[in-house]
């Protein structure tokens, strides 16, 4: 039988970086195709290239048999090809039948807007797949699943035979995740194919008929899913990598000393009271799911958002966060989650960037930069966190996104901080890199750095941290050490379980 | 050590390296339009490089100059200041009107700078901390220093000027007319601001993301409100030229001014989106408007004409510059 899509042989370069090196897959009409791998594995550039937003360097794309050539979105969205992308593509001030029409909106014999068709339209749609969806709601009023399901049914009224998931559970509960997935049963019986990416083992032996683990760019296995278990999916995904990605197990925390003393922290009055204490020395994880309040809790401790009330102690003495200049004096910095938005001034060089907070010391008695001084440092700092670049004047965004948050990094070395938040530290950096990224981190820990990690990757909490707050709705449900911290009792507590 | 000693960048860099890395400043490209423009006004106009017309022009251009330091300040952090004309000419008035009260030179030029800070400063505050756009807040004050400027000269040019004062806007120093005497050492603070301090990196960093530098532990309003102080003070300074060089106080002066410092500011190679930009980029952007007006002056050109002739040449010069920078 043809299969429904076939990319054979698929390899694509970036600069400095093999991101897919010959890579094959087929995915049959009414099959949930299982794509498995670690971030920066490739799934996500092997995806772009099936949906036309880059294009292969070598290898071909054929749909039923027949050689397609996607020089953008739009032929792949011809070709019958719907994504489901993490962050999704709906606009939040319309509802969902403007949305499912967006661009092609069905109209009158006197060219306005037919909306009634429309909503006569999208009813079909949804009733095909057996949800019901207020249709005259802003999508910003609707829950993530809702959105998804929009989602869904916009790529299915584009006649989408083949349908990409990107993660879709990883904002879900464990309730609108069933509903998702007989949803896919669903469309599996009226022969639709899916790929289905997920970092869930459980997930995948529910829903998946046949699955591809992916590992640094290339495939290496294939096989049905019910010829195989999870622990042969890890190994495979892994690699033989797994021992070594985390510094030695060592805790460097004293547990005597609180450097960091939240007696009670309220980001807004209807909010959820928060407290908790960070030891020298300490790797503290934030865990839980993408919106559970982590980063909120992050920019509420260095003063990025002013809480409503706030009891703080630093180092024994009453602190007031107003704003991160303040939480720079006392020694507590942020690595924010995206770095390109929130860490770096991109047009700036390296060494720029990495001086920003710190030009202070690099001036004397008048307030002029002493330039030979701020070079040195920061190519002193760049050596010390193993930047790769060809020099401080590089321009940071010539960087991979390794170098980049090294540079980010570095930045923060500049300041004799006491606490640094790291948040999502290796989203979107390869396993090299990531693993250098631990080893920094544990060396800071080693000089009494206290760290607040948050993550969003189990094996990242539980091969770093010595204790992990775990985060669901705006709270911190559970704080888990020792034993306590294992990957079922954080899923437990993150998904809304409560205390046993 | 030896590894610090071998990072290029730190070490001395080959003179290819050099031109490269000089063409790659925003200031190159403009540098080039303007020595072009020059030659052919030099060879199209016989009187074109005589000493009193090179005299008259950068005199002509100080003006326009002088705000154009503010405006890149202002245009460097991703704002603007629209009111710098109208602020320009309320300082202007006010000099003048204290003059004429009996208040002495020295303390009305004060006082009357003091009023272009403060009006700068009245726009830095609802950009900085009411979170309003640069946009929106200095189109709004723009009609408020018009309106103010009419209301304190009843609409009349104040003149009456005492002889002294004429010393700023038409006299010399050393040889060196005073304008231009002002324009440089404006030029000279500002560079040093901008390329030799904190508070000039910043001002960068905010222009290429506010949100990073604020996250980073800069307070962003702090600077946004000297940003648009600092504008407001070399509007009043170059409403203390003008005034000085008409020896009267014109509410009415300084039209279409901030269309001219913007101008001067992009073709000077900054980004009108903000982080990129050099404050000798914006001198030479203010001398490539100022030879283009002189130069089609004495070519006779009609004015008409000229204003579409300096339209398609910073249309122009911004495509090109476009085209260079991804």
């Amino acid at each position: 039988m043809t299969p429904l899509l076939s990319l054979r042989h698929i390899s694509k370069s970036f600069p400095g970086v093999r991101a897919l090196q010959d890579v094959s897959l087929d995915v049959h009409a009414g099959e949930v195709h299982a794509l498995l791998g670690e971030n920066g594995a490739g799934k996500s550039t092997l995806m772009k290239i099936l949906c036309g937003i880059y294009q292969q360097d070598e290898g071909e794309i054929s749909i039923n048999g027949e050689t397609r050539h996607f020089n953008g979105y739009q032929d792949a969205l011809d070709a019958g090809i719907g994504i489901i992308f993490q962050e999704f593509s709906l606009i939040p001030d319309l509802d969902a039948v403007d949305n499912i029409f967006l661009g092609r909106e069905l109209r009158n014999k006197f060219g306005l807007r037919d909306r009634r068709r429309m909503i006569a339209e999208a009813q079909r749609l949804f009733d095909r797949l057996k949800v019901s969806i207020p249709l005259d709601r802003h999508i910003v009023d609707l829950s993530v699943a809702d959105q998804q399901f929009i989602e869904i049914a916009k790529a299915l009224s584009l006649n989408a035979r083949l349908l990409v998931l990107d993660e879709p559970t990883a904002t879900l509960t464990p309730s609108e995740a069933d509903h998702l997935f007989t949803i896919m049963r669903k469309l599996r019986e009226q022969q639709v194919g899916m790929v289905f990416i997920s970092h869930h083992m459980e997930e995948i032996f529910t829903i998946c008929d046949r699955v591809t683990v992916m590992r640094d760019g290339a495939k290496v296995h294939d096989c049905d899913v019910a010829a195989t278990t999870p622990d042969d999916l890890i190994e495979k995904m892994v690699g033989r990598r797994v021992e070594n990605l985390y510094p030695e197990q060592r805790c460097d925390a004293d547990y005597n000393d609180v450097v960091l003393d939240v007696e009670s922290l309220r980001l807004d009055a209807q909010g959820p009271e928060h407290s908790l204490k960070l030891h020298r020395g300490e790797i503290l994880g934030f865990a839980g799911l993408v919106g559970s309040g982590r980063t909120e809790l992050a920019m509420g401790l260095i003063g990025a958002t002013r809480p409503t009330h706030a009891k703080i102690r630093m180092e024994g003495k009453p602190a007031k966060l107003r704003h991160p200049a303040t939480a720079l004096k006392l020694g507590i910095g942020l690595l924010p989650e995206s770095r390109k938005i929130q860490g770096l001034i991109l047009p700036f060089s390296c060494r720029d960037n990495i001086s920003l907070n710190n030009l202070a010391q690099f001036q004397g008695t008048l307030p002029l930069i002493k330039r030979r001084q701020e070079s040195s440092t920061a190519a002193a700092l760049m050596e010390s966190v193993r930047v790769k670049a060809p020099s401080p004047e590089t321009p940071v965004g010539d960087l991979s996104g390794g170098n980049q948050q090294k540079v980010v990094i570095a930045r923060w070395l500049g300041h004799q901080c006491k606490v640094l938040i790291f948040d999502e530290p290796t989203r979107g950096i390869d396993v090299g890199a990531k693993s250098e990224i631990y080893a920094l981190m544990k060396e800071l820990t080693a000089r009494g750095v206290s760290i607040i990690m948050i993550s969003s990757e189990l094996p990242e909490i539980l091969g770093l941290c010595d204790r992990a707050a775990v985060f669901y709705q705006g709270r911190i449900a559970a704080e888990l050490q020792g034993d306590d911290l294992n990957s079922q009792s954080i899923m437990h507590y993150a998904t809304g379980g409560l205390s046993s | 050590m030896s590894q610090l000693d071998s990072t290029p960048g730190i070490a001395r860099r080959s003179s290819k390296d050099r031109l490269a890395s000089w063409r790659r400043t925003p200031i190159f490209y403009p540098l080039i339009g303007f020595i072009v423009v020059f030659i052919a006004m030099a060879l199209i106009n016989d009187n074109f490089l005589t000493a009193s017309n090179q005299v008259n022009l950068a005199r002509q251009t100080s003006i326009i100059a002088i705000i154009a330091v503010g405006m890149s300040l202002a245009i460097l952090t991703g704002g603007i200041d629209l009111s710098v004309g109208p602020v320009m000419a309320l300082s202007g008035t006010v000099m003048a009107g204290l003059m004429v009260a009996g208040v002495p030179p020295s303390l009305a030029i004060l006082l009357g700078i003091l009023v272009g800070a403060g009006f700068g400063a009245f726009n830095g505050f609802f950009v900085a901390f009411a979170g309003m756009p640069p946009i929106i807040v200095t189109l709004a004050t723009m009609g408020i220093a018009r309106g103010l400027g009419l209301i304190y000269t009843g609409g009349y040019p104040i003149s009456g000027l005492p002889p002294e004062f004429a010393f700023f806007g038409r006299g010399s120093l050393a040889g060196i007319e005073t304008p231009i005497l002002i324009m440089i050492s404006v030029y000279a603070l500002g560079f040093v601001l901008l390329h030799h301090t904190a508070t000039g990196r910043y001002l960068y960093a905010i222009g290429g993301n506010e949100e990073a530098t604020r996250l980073s532990g800069i307070r962003v309003s702090r600077y946004k409100l000297l940003v648009y102080t600092l504008s407001g003070t070399t509007a009043a300074i170059a409403g203390l030229i003008l005034t000085s060089r008409l020896m009267s106080g014109q509410p009415n002066a300084g039209v279409g001014f901030e269309l001219d410092a913007i101008a001067a500011v992009v073709l000077g190679g900054a980004a009108i989106t903000g982080g990129r930009g050099m404050i000798l980029g914006t001198l030479v952007g203010a001398m490539l408007l100022g030879v283009l007006n002189n130069g089609l002056n004495l070519m006779g050109v009609s004015p008409y004409l000229q204003n579409v002739i300096k339209g398609l040449i910073i249309l122009l010069a911004i495509y090109i510059s476009r085209k260079r920078t991804p």
